[in-house]
């Protein structure tokens, strides 16, 4: 799916990036703790996240994330939209709690990677 | 491309040294270091996976120096084969290392684990990314993590 797909199963607004919408989404990963958001490689991920500060958008940085989106009706600041826009990664946010929205996406075709194991 | 004094052709003998100052006195401005570097090796055209290991583990390193210790220097050399990365903090050291590699272990506070980090997967993440990895600390002093990436 793309970004747009995704803004319209979690009926999201797009706080910054409208132009990126057709971006390929192939899995997403939802946490609020970004070293573990750091622990795994991900392909055209997106990040859903309810912990609202720039290191977000770092770590999505880092991972080549597609596009971040705040749960729980979260807004970010001005310092992480100016730090996404830098970044050109395109920002979202949902009215939906964490497990909701990932249920949704889940519900969707849209799937984690694979299981854990050391 | 460079010729020493016997006419031989080397293959690209270049290096590029990076020095970086990391300040613990504003979090939102942890990981500057390691974004540049990202955006170096993509410039230079390594490949993206490469860049990937780079970046989370030096980003993990550079977030440890802000959040463990109170900041420091990061030194980082790309050569045509490998990445090394020098990350020197003057922080209290590290009591026990292979405590500290384990996942999972934190000696971080609530306010730090509200900022999204202190789980405990940074030192083991480190290790994950990095092909090789050293610690070396000081009660007191200071600890200094080196990693190496090698570019294939
Ligand atoms: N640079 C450092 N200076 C001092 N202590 C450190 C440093 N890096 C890591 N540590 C110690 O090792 C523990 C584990 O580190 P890490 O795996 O990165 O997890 P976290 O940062 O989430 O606590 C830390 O909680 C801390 O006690
Ligand atoms: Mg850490």
């Amino acid at each position: 799916m793309t970004i747009e797909d995704v803004k319209n199963i979690l009926g999201a607004r797009v706080i910054w990036g409208a132009e990126y919408m057709d971006r390929e989404v192939y899995t997403a990963c939802g946490s609020d703790m970004m070293s573990d958001v750091l622990a795994f490689v991900k392909d055209h991920s997106v990040l859903l996240t309810g912990l609202c500060n720039p290191q977000v958008i770092r770590t999505a940085e880092m991972m080549d994330i597609v596009c971040v989106i705040f749960v729980r009706g979260k807004i970010p600041d001005e310092s992480i939209i100016a730090l996404a826009m830098e970044k050109e990664i395109p920002i979202l946010t949902t009215g939906h709690r964490m497990f909701s929205a990932c249920g949704m996406l889940y519900e969707n075709g849209l799937h984690g990677g694979a299981p854990y194991n050391d | 491309m460079k010729m020493d004094f016997m006419g031989v052709h080397h293959i690209m003998t270049d290096r590029i040294t990076l020095n970086y100052e990391v300040s613990a006195e504003d979090f939102t401005r942890a990981g500057e270091a390691s974004s540049d570097v990202k955006k170096k090796l993509k410039q230079m055209g390594v490949e993206p996976s490469t860049i990937t290991k780079v970046a989370i583990a030096m980003y993990e390193g550079e977030i440890n120096m802000v959040i463990h210790a109170q900041g420091g220097q990061i030194n980082v050399v790309i050569s045509p084969d490998e990445v090394l990365m020098k990350l020197a903090d003057r922080g209290p050291g590290i009591n026990d290392i292979e405590k500290a590699m384990e996942a999972g272990f934190s000696t971080a506070p609530d306010n730090i684990r509200a900022l999204g980090f202190g789980a405990g997967m940074g030192l083991p993440n480190m290790k994950k990314y990095s092909d090789e990895m050293q610690i070396e600390t000081e009660i007191g002093k200071g600890t200094t993590v080196t990693m190496k990436v090698f570019l294939s």
